[in-house]
């Protein structure tokens, strides 16, 4: 039966009323991620600004509150950052050079490239067990810094790897025939230009992924590094503290004076963080506009 | 060789080498060369020799761990009390654990996840665009002790406030604070499988008289399943691996509650509270560590699999 005129605009109007709740519900939900995000920088900051202060970034971690302080965390995530860099830079841009202009698309490629982003998805406490079996125990490096740093550059090489090779892939052929034109050697070429033009990219992945390894803190907790250090670490092999264990630590704690140091020690972690991003993104924007 | 047979001005005036000095430069270049890409290539195999470490020191473990306890008390069993007398060896308690925390979370992260890439990438103006999609990175990174944090100083308040007899260490607050951790990935994977939908197809429904919300749960979404699966299994194995904030939150309880009002503990928890003890090295204790690392390293690497066959095999193509 066919309808009358009147039951279709009836009909189209239910239509569109669906579509139109359909968008504000969308819209809501994704503002409400914000929200969220605000709720929690606030509830940080409500709790923790009483206690940061040139005190608490210059003292070692006490069992009394008000002289407990974030030093040697600071210093240790300082270190465990600079070596993991150290490790992780050459070894993750070098295996994303061979898998872009080097290997061949053949079987032994396909392996590692699947083998990697199978890497990229194990849990970081996976990582954590498996620095502990093979650096802390068997290499007997102790539960030193360069324990830490090793197992953590094993953990961020994936997402170092993956978004080396992202920006490779953006350089022009174009650039490449160029350089073999005038006799320059595979490595002369991937040197001099293909490193340099995707120099901005892979600089982003590996900020962003340096910034993941600041935030790790399940695999530290496995090697044992250990959560009340109160000296400072003079080398890669002495032991040490980072600034998510020594959140973790105070968060565990059932006293309120020692979660408000938390949330201090939350402030100082997203404001590295936040600057490490910042950097990250200034650079993407700014090749951005280059390359326009 | 050319500079013999046409000897013109611009090469004659450079100084001729002796071929035989020209071959050993050529020959040291190559040698360059090879040394080089031999460097290269064993940093590739970095990768290689980290997964059969990770692989081969699991099940080594785990196969001493199953000369000391039979496989049928560990997968079947329902007690989990390993660290003290009697010990007992179930660990379905620490899979229970895992399953609700990670079903809570997806409940919360898959919807809203999908609600969010819809609206960024059907309804958001460019302007809007540029204000959620940092937001959702910022939340993405921000790491997984923080979120524990805000587990136990503000979510679970606020649900002591909502049901009064929930306890201080619970699975609901976990659940929440993992769901809200995934839903980042949720939102910006799909999106970008949404994105990638033609539009000419949307703009074929739209002449057909399709509403907005038609086209997209007919065409776009359907059209983008493959990503927008993908996005969902990796949240989901995500969640199952995600160990501090669920540590912090949910406690060290290894229960099989129906309930998420109670204290659970998920097999990454477990983990690190053995690891925080002085275990020694070597006896079972040390040994359940491998194992249970062992069933959570496999649950996450099917699920992965699976997300990436999905991403493969379903891809729609459009020209």
């Amino acid at each position: 039966m066919p309808l009358t005129t009147e039951q279709e605009s009836r009909h189209l109007e239910k239509r569109h009323r669906k579509a139109r709740i359909f968008a504000i519900f969308c819209a809501a939900i994704t503002w409400s991620s914000v929200l969220l995000l605000a709720v929690l920088l606030y509830q940080v900051s409500i709790e923790g600004f009483r206690w940061l202060d040139w005190q608490f970034i210059s003292s070692f971690p006490s069992r009394f509150p008000e002289r407990a302080g974030i030093k040697s965390a600071l210093v240790g995530t300082i270190w465990l950052i600079s070596l993991v860099a150290l490790i992780s830079i050459p070894v993750g841009v070098s295996t994303a050079l061979y898998l872009e202009e080097f290997a061949g698309k053949g079987k032994i490629s396909k392996i590692i490239e699947v083998n990697i982003a199978n890497l990229a998805g194990v849990p970081s406490i996976v990582y954590g067990i498996l620095g502990l079996a093979i650096f802390v125990r068997f290499f007997a490096l102790e539960r030193s810094l360069i324990s830490g740093a090793l197992t953590m550059s094993l953990l961020i090489l994936p997402v170092i790897i993956i978004a080396s090779r992202e920006a490779i892939k953006t350089v022009p052929q174009g650039i490449r025939n160029a350089a073999y034109s005038l006799g320059a050697t595979k490595w002369q070429t991937t040197w001099a230009h293909v490193l340099p033009a995707s120099f901005p990219g892979i600089m982003t992945g590996v900020i962003l992924a340096l910034s993941r390894s600041i935030g790790e803190t399940a695999p530290l907790i496995m090697i044992g590094a250990m959560t009340f250090v109160a000296f400072l670490p003079e080398g890669p092999m002495d032991s040490f503290t980072a600034m998510p264990i020594q959140i973790y630590n105070w968060v565990s704690r059932p006293q309120e004076e020692f979660h408000e140091l938390a949330a201090a020690g939350i402030i100082v972690l997203l404001a590295v963080l936040l600057v490490m991003n910042a950097t990250a993104i200034f650079i993407r924007n700014r090749t951005e506009r280059r390359m326009k | 060789m050319a500079q013999e047979q046409y000897p013109d001005a611009a090469l004659a005036s450079q100084p001729a080498e002796p071929r035989a000095a020209r071959s050993i430069k050529k020959s040291g270049v190559l040698w360059g060369e090879f040394a080089i890409k031999s460097w290269l290539a064993s940093c590739s195999f970095i990768s290689i020799v980290t997964t059969a470490a990770i692989v081969i020191l699991l099940l080594s473990e785990t196969l001493n761990f199953f000369e000391s306890v039979s496989p049928r008390e560990f997968f079947f069993g329902t007690t989990w009390t390993p660290l003290f007398e009697p010990s007992s060896f179930g660990v379905l308690p620490l899979v229970w654990g895992t399953l609700i925390v990670t079903i809570g979370a997806a409940l919360i992260a898959i919807p809203t996840g999908l609600a969010s890439a819809i609206y960024l990438s059907e309804y958001a103006s460019d302007r809007m665009r540029s204000i959620i999609k940092p937001v959702l990175e910022l939340l993405a990174g921000i790491p997984t002790v923080v979120y524990g944090y805000f587990a136990l100083t503000f979510v679970t308040p606020v649900l002591r406030n909502v049901f009064p007899d929930i306890q201080v260490f619970n699975a609901l607050s976990a659940a929440i604070v993992v769901g809200i951790m995934v839903l980042p990935m949720v939102a910006t994977m799909s999106d970008n499988a949404l994105r990638a939908v033609p539009v000419s197809l949307r703009q074929g429904a739209y002449a057909l008289g399709a509403t907005s919300y038609e086209v997209t749960t007919r065409v776009v979404v359907p059209a983008g399943l493959s990503g927008v699966m993908a996005s969902f299994l990796l949240a989901i194995s995500r969640a199952i691996g995600e160990t501090m904030a669920v540590t912090l939150a949910a406690g060290q309880t290894p229960n099989m509650s129906l309930t998420m009002f109670e204290s659970i503990q998920t097999m990454t928890s477990y983990i690190v509270q053995v690891s925080l003890g002085d275990t020694p090295s070597g006896g079972v204790a040390y040994q359940t560590l491998f194992a249970v690392a062992t069933l959570l390293f496999a649950i996450t690497l099917v699920i992965n699999i699976i997300s990436q066959m999905i991403l493969n095999r379903f891809r729609e193509v459009y020209e």
